[in-house]
């Protein structure tokens, strides 16, 4: 019960990002160890309208969200982290008709940077669709931000 | 959908300078709201603001999904409008850079095809929303163009 508190972090975290409200990216599970996030199968992320397989696009919104969120597994307080870069490897193709998880963990986490990886599978984890690593910039808490904003100037 | 002839499709649209029939294809891409921009022998990719692409609301920002969701599918039919692939090109890996926060406003896409072989291209590709020279993100990808 005690990683109760990151998954409603977790939850809150995704509910402000509007574009995954409209893919339905829901959190599956979280815990200090990291995140897993589900994207519904849906035809309107179908990437081949031949295969029905679901767009490489919306599997990367679902990592880089994954990967984003699972800083909250990590972090003791909110910090606004925007991605540095991203690389997917595409392991298999997706099959369709099927939700895909995404699992993310921080392993590493440094004064300005936390480096990211995971996965995205199907029914099996140990049989990924993609491979995920990511760095992330620490930008400090809102309120730092916010104060170091009005020293600046802008 | 299996007697799709995707040939037939990319000289139509060339012939019309017509890009919906290409776009209105694939589900995702409508879903993002990806246009084709002909500028001569160039073709610039456009994905116009909308609230339902938003990641960041503070700023706010476009998600950094669909920046990369939309760079990927730009390469895609960048490789099917000019390298006469006459099958959906399959992602093999996708790397991207983030240089700048993705504003809600337009932004735009390029692509250049570094190396195209018998079975992978390498396609770089380049957003960006106010000024070419300051792109907000940049990316690579490698596609598998043999047949399926």
């Amino acid at each position: 019960m005690s990683d109760s508190p990151i998954v409603a972090r977790a939850q809150r975290f995704l509910s402000v990002l509007r574009h995954c409200q409209v893919l339905g990216i829901s959190v599956h599970s979280a815990d200090a160890q990291g995140l897993i996030l589900r994207l519904p199968y849906s035809p309107q992320i179908v990437g081949n309208p031949e295969t029905g397989v679901i767009h490489g696009g919306a599997i990367t919104t679902l990592m880089d969200t994954t990967c984003g969120i699972s800083t909250v597994c990590v972090l003791p307080e909110f910090e606004i982290c925007p991605t540095l870069d991203l690389r997917i490897d595409y392991m298999r193709p997706a099959e369709p008709n099927k939700d895909v998880f995404g699992f993310a963990e921080c392993y590493r986490v440094t004064e300005n940077i936390i480096f990211t990886r995971g996965y995205a599978y199907q029914d099996n984890p140990d049989e990924p669709i993609a491979h995920v690593v990511g760095a992330f910039m620490r930008m400090g808490k809102p309120a730092d931000l916010q104060r170091t904003a009005k020293g600046a100037g802008q | 959908m299996s007697t799709l002839n995707l040939n037939q499709l990319v000289r139509e649209a060339h012939e019309q300078n017509n890009y919906d029939s290409l776009i209105s294809l694939i589900p995702y891409a409508k879903l993002l709201g990806i246009e084709c921009l002909r500028l001569g022998d160039d073709m610039v990719f456009r994905l116009p603001a909308n609230q339902d692409n938003i990641g960041n609301p503070t700023l706010p920002a476009l998600h950094g999904g669909v920046i990369a969701g939309f760079m990927e599918h730009s390469a895609m039919l960048h490789l099917l409008m000019f390298m006469g692939i006459p099958h959906l090109p399959k992602i093999i890996d996708f790397s991207i850079d983030y240089l700048r926060a993705g504003h809600y406003r337009d932004t735009f896409v390029q692509c250049q095809v570094w190396r195209q072989g018998r079975r992978v291209a390498n396609v770089a590709i380049t957003a960006w929303q106010t000024n070419q020279t300051e792109p907000i993100a940049t990316a690579r990808a490698h596609f598998k163009v043999d047949e399926p």
